[in-house]
């Protein structure tokens, strides 16, 4: 079975002006970083690949995921998951709310919950306020929120701009590691070249 | 909350078969009203008129009837939206079911055929009401034919405060010259409003030289009957309150008025209100009435059922408890309401009229030996003219 | 699935409007078969014209209309220009905020009797200048209708700075007043010339809104307008309740009249605009200050008064619903006693419930269709042009007067159901206005975020959209059920006085003068005005108790 995250010539248009063409494929595990300048239509792509393109936009071409063509499908059903720079937890559901709002129904979700925010040295966070973490716990919550949901490929929208040196590095690092494990195909856009760095896969620039 | 729930009945209620009840079946009428709810528009400006309606609303509530007072601030209003209802065709269970009434809207909805009747001489009670010595039978000179039923006599006073005016004005030209003796401390209810026209009427009967001529309705003669009218007027105007650049826009608002110490003397339909309103410290204790010495504009006060009524049993049968000994004394009870009755003494059950003969009036109220007798409205014809005028000359600039 | 509702809410402003103009124009051109006029002529416009009184009323609501916006707005420019930014603002807009849900009717009732001549301000006068009785002064419904404009003024103030408030971060104030002083200009004199002629674009159809109030409102002129004459709408009203069926047309051309003076009303406002742009521009031009102190201290004066008048005016309301006698000069009732309450409160609860009934359900009617077309607009990237902005405005602009009598045979049959849809007219926009700001503020990639963690759409509306904005939401309900509480001709017209709210019976009472009934009735309407913004702001912060990213927003 391909686990790959395939894109087949997509062709991005604004108001008839072509705006980028990307054909590529990230294999399960792997980085591929875009980067180029901003206008350049990083995010629409991400937009389209989530399936939300704005109507301002037109796109032909597909996406491909584990051999399947989910162009048609709606953003909830493709299950890619997408980062920010901001963490975006939800402000009025708890820490472990928002870790269990993507989970899959099963038995054990406590359980669950509580062993991934172990995994990720937040124990006993669960009831937490999210307005109460610092930048980098919040950045922590926000990755593993993503992975429980079981994500087939995962976005990076500038993940790490807004973290601090120190954390920046750490979160690169745990991003990757974790994207790795789970045998997802990660797709980034970014403008900082140490990102595209940090993530060592191939690196293609728009614009 | 059971506005709540009669309001949900109106959201849900079907339209009812449309079959006229024959008011001579009473038994009929009863089975007929029960469960009906009855929408009484009537004028809403007196709160002590509204705690009567709310009480007469209890009683009807042990015979099965539903009362809901609807608050006009005008009778018109009520007149006008069953005028509406014709205009759409809604002929059936209309908004009104009942109109506090008479006079000039009385004469345009029996001219237009938009009333129930006749039902009035039907009704059980009817047996006790004086139909000799009380105008019930005519209505501003239009004859009733039962399409309207009484229930109170109603006779102009004035309202004057004791403290500070000891020898109130009793005739047109003693208005004239206390108002020019006192500037700004009369006035009166803007023409159209009915008490302010009904002031109108009140001089223009004391003026004229033979008030029977006001019996027929409005002629070629109007201009020379009404002239030492407006002569009045204009010499009364510069010196009413407020130089007659405003008006109190309704009879009660004069009281607030007279408490304030804006003015010092107020008319009135209601021989009892100022005792009333003493009772609800809207008149000071000193407020005291009287009438003119030529004597006062007297009428009764009636009901009437629009013809296309849903309720008319349910109507009948309030108009009925309006009639009742017991219903009738409350009203003339003067911290109640303080209204005449319609009812005449001798055809009263002894109880019944040993009670009547009981009540104490009230330190504002004057007896009916001293009320004296009223004066016979003029054909409605004329409140409208005269209204019109007033508005043309007055009210306007 | 929402992709129609744009198109049903339009319909809901738009139709209503046209059909009750329409309904209204027929019997004004003499064509009404059941009143007896079945062919077409201009006798109807005759008799409205025969009125002596006609030219004087229009002219009064013209005048009254016109004053009372330039009022406003002038207050408006004084207030901000003079305060913006400071604390004293900071406090005066915490006072005004919450008058916007005050009636018109409750605030029109404390302000006659705080000016009238044997008012709260003449008592506390009377020790001073020896007054036993209180002076004959033409002081409230005066000819030139001054206590009607100021009345209109304390009013609307609230609304027009929350609505000059709402769009001015995205102006930037604060750097660009920086930037206008540090050239060398006055504080206000910056603030006019940088920042004013930003905020009144976003607030123009606010200000004819207002115009339009002014010309038009009944309750509030009913109260404290002339009456001899009194202003064209409280005419109309008349002639439309008259016994006289005739009269019905007359009132139909009066109605006509009225629109026709306010259309020529808002292009005259159009001109004066661009007068007042060119000489605004002008002004900039030549570089000309203001002198700075006397207009700030203008500014804070007049709106401290404003806003005394309609928080003084409820207090006497407060007092009389409890007053014993009460007579001039005293400040103060004999005794006080629960008798008004005991006499009217149980009915007044009882209309309450009716008045939040109506209200409830048109504002969740409104509350769906607004959720529904903003929705609608983030999924399917429908963007409303000014066009629909100006549709939402519609029932607004048209005077009530001009479409209601109208709607009233179209909607015959009053109950609950046609009083609640004729209030969802009204209502819609208000919420609509009040929602739309801070749902499109939302940030769209919580939901890209929750969609890519497998949530559908409905999902993310219910359980990540609604909460957070929990407390617009609330608060835009919170304005509709003021909004709604407050109609006056809509309950009346529609309801055929069948349907009694607080306020049609408040202004009922108003004609009758007892200050008691009153003052029951007014807090009573006050009340329900304000008690839904109470719990707009308290439940929020109940149910985010624990969730600090929920404050503010």
């Amino acid at each position: 079975m391909d686990d790959a995250l395939d894109l087949r010539d997509v062709r991005i248009t604004a108001k008839g002006v072509p705006l980028l063409s990307v054909s590529t494929r990230i294999a399960p595990g792997h980085v591929i970083t875009l980067m180029g300048p901003s206008g350049a239509g990083k995010s629409t792509l991400l937009d389209f690949v989530m399936g939300g393109l704005s109507p301002a936009f037109r796109a032909s071409g597909s996406v491909w995921l584990g051999g399947q063509d989910v162009t048609g499908l709606p953003p909830e059903k493709r299950r890619i998951g997408i980062l920010y720079q901001d963490p975006l937890l939800f402000p009025h559901l708890s820490v472990a709310q928002n870790l269990a709002f993507g989970l899959p129904r099963g038995p054990d979700r406590r359980a669950r919950i509580d062993a991934a925010l172990a995994e990720i040295g937040l124990d006993g966070f669960g009831p937490r306020d999210p307005a109460t973490l610092s930048g980098g716990q919040a950045a922590r919550v926000a990755l593993m929120r993503t992975l429980l949901s079981g994500p087939r490929a995962l976005l990076l929208d500038e993940p790490f701009s807004k973290l601090d040196a120190a954390l920046r590095d750490q979160m690169r690092r745990l991003v990757f590691d974790r994207a790795r494990a789970a045998g997802v195909p990660v797709l980034m856009v970014t403008h900082d070249a140490a990102d595209a760095e940090a993530a060592g896969g191939q690196v293609i620039r728009l614009g | 909350m059971r506005l709540l729930t009669t309001a949900f009945a109106a959201l849900l209620a079907l339209p009812a078969a449309a079959q006229d009840i024959d008011p001579g079946n009473w038994e009929a009428v009863l089975a007929e009203a029960q469960g009906q709810t009855v929408y009484w528009h009537a004028w809403g400006g007196s709160t002590t008129t509204n705690d009567f309606i709310a009480w007469i609303g209890d009683r009807a509530a042990e015979q099965g009837v539903t009362l809901e007072h609807v608050k006009l601030s005008d009778t018109a209003d009520a007149v006008s939206r069953v005028v509406a209802e014709k205009e759409s065709g809604a002929d059936q269970d209309g908004a009104v079911d009942m109109i506090w009434i008479n006079g000039a809207n009385f004469a345009a909805m029996k001219d237009q055929g938009l009333l129930f009747g006749p039902f009035a001489e039907q009704l059980p009670n009817w047996q006790y009401v004086d139909v000799d010595g009380k105008t019930v039978q005519t209505d501003f000179t239009v004859p009733v034919e039962g399409y309207e039923s009484p229930w109170a006599m109603a006779q102009v006073v004035f309202i004057h405060d004791s403290a500070t005016v000891d020898a109130p004005p009793k005739s047109a030209t003693a208005i004239l010259e206390w108002a020019q003796a006192n500037p700004g401390r009369f006035t009166f209810p803007q023409p159209p409003d009915f008490l302010g026209t009904t002031f109108l009427k009140q001089m223009l009967i004391d003026l004229v030289p033979d008030p029977a001529v006001l019996q027929e309705p409005v002629g070629e003669d109007y201009d020379e009957i009404t002239a030492p009218l407006w002569a009045f007027l204009d010499e009364l105007t510069p010196h009413l309150w407020r130089s007659g650049e405003a008006y109190p826009q309704t009879g009660p608002r004069q009281l607030q008025l007279i408490n304030d110490g804006e003015v010092d003397i107020a008319i009135s339909f209601s021989p009892g209100e100022a005792t009333a309103a003493i009772a609800n410290f809207q008149l000071p204790d000193t407020a005291r009435t009287y009438v003119l010495d030529k004597g006062t504009l007297g009428n009764a006060s009636f009901v009437a059922i629009p013809y296309n009524s849903g309720s008319k049993a349910g109507a009948m049968v309030v108009a009925n408890l309006l009639l009742s000994p017991e219903a009738q004394l409350r009203a003339q009870t003067p911290d109640i309401l303080g209204y005449g009755t319609v009812l005449d003494m001798d055809k009263l059950s002894d109880e019944d009229r040993a009670a009547f003969e009981a009540l104490d009036l009230g330190i504002a109220t004057l007896s009916p030996a001293e009320l004296g007798p009223a004066q016979a409205e003029p054909h409605p014809s004329w409140a409208t003219r005269l209204a019109d005028d007033w508005v043309a000359k007055y009210g306007t600039n | 699935m929402l992709r129609p509702l744009p198109l049903l809410t339009a319909a809901l402003l738009a139709l209503p409007v046209l059909a009750g103009v329409i309904g209204t124009l027929l019997p004004a051109l003499g064509h009404a078969p059941a009143i007896g006029l079945d062919g077409w002529s201009l006798a109807p416009f005759r008799d409205a014209l025969a009125w002596p009184g006609l030219t004087e009323a229009a002219l009064l609501s013209l005048w009254t209309g016109l004053a009372a916006t330039l009022g406003t707005l002038a207050l408006l420019a004084l207030i901000l220009g003079g305060w913006h930014g400071t604390r004293a603002f900071t406090a005066l807009e915490r006072i005004l905020s919450p008058l916007l849900a005050m009636p018109h009717t409750a605030a029109a009732l404390g302000i006659a009797f705080l000016i009238a001549p044997s008012g709260w301000i003449a008592r506390a006068l009377a020790p001073i200048l020896g007054l036993s009785r209180p002076p004959d002064l033409l002081i409230v419904q005066d000819g030139l209708g001054l206590s009607l404009i100021a009345g209109l003024i304390a009013k609307e103030l609230p609304f027009l700075l929350l609505m000059s408030l709402a769009a001015l971060p995205q102006l930037r104030p604060n750097a660009r007043l920086k930037t206008a002083r540090s050239l060398g200009q006055g504080r206000m004199a910056g603030w006019l010339k940088a920042i004013f002629p930003g905020v009144y674009r976003q607030i123009r159809l606010p200000v004819l809104v207002v115009l339009v109030y002014g010309m038009t409102n009944v309750d509030v002129a009913v109260i404290l307008g002339p009456n001899t004459p009194s202003t064209l709408s409280v005419q109309v009203t008349r002639w439309m309740v008259d016994p006289d069926l005739a009269m019905r047309a007359t009132a139909a051309a009066g109605a006509v009249i009225q629109l026709a003076l306010v259309l020529a009303a808002m292009v005259f406002w159009v001109a004066l605009e661009r007068g007042a742009g060119r000489v605004h521009r002008f002004w900039v031009w030549c570089n000309h200050g203001l002198p700075e102190r006397p207009l700030r201290l203008a500014g804070i004066v007049l709106a401290t008064i404003a806003a005394g008048l309609v928080l003084f005016g409820l207090a006497s309301l407060a007092v009389w619903s409890v007053a014993g006698p009460w007579r001039f000069p005293d400040l103060a009732p004999e005794f006080l006693t629960l008798r008004s309450w005991m006499r009217h409160g149980p009915e007044m609860a009882q209309v309450a419930a009716i008045t939040l009934l109506i209200a409830g359900l048109s504002t969740l009617i409104a509350l769906a269709l607004t959720i529904g077309c903003l929705e609608a607009e983030h999924r399917h990237g429908m963007t409303p042009g000014s066009r629909a902005l100006w549709l939402l405005y519609l029932p607004l602009l048209i005077p009530q007067i001009a479409f209601l009598p109208g709607l009233q045979s179209l909607l015959l049959k009053p109950s609950l159901v046609s009083v609640t849809a004729a209030h969802l007219v009204f209502v819609l926009p208000y919420v609509f206005l009040s929602l739309g700001d801070p749902w499109r503020a939302w940030d769209p990639r919580y939901a890209r975020v929750a969609a890519g963690i497998g949530a559908g759409r409905a999902r993310v509306l219910w359980q990540v959209r609604l909460p957070m904005l929990l407390a617009p939401v609330l608060t835009a309900a919170a304005v509709g059920m003021a909004v709604s509480v407050g109609q006056y001709l809509p309950t009346l017209l529609i309801g055929g006085g069948r349907v009694p709210t607080l306020t049609t019976e408040a202004v009922a009472l108003a004609a009758g003068g007892d200050r008691r009934a009153i003052g029951v009735w007014g807090l009573g309407q006050a009340g329900a005005a304000f008690a839904p913004f109470a719990l707009a702001l308290i439940l929020p912060a109940l149910v985010w108790r624990n969730r600090k990213g929920m404050r503010n927003g």
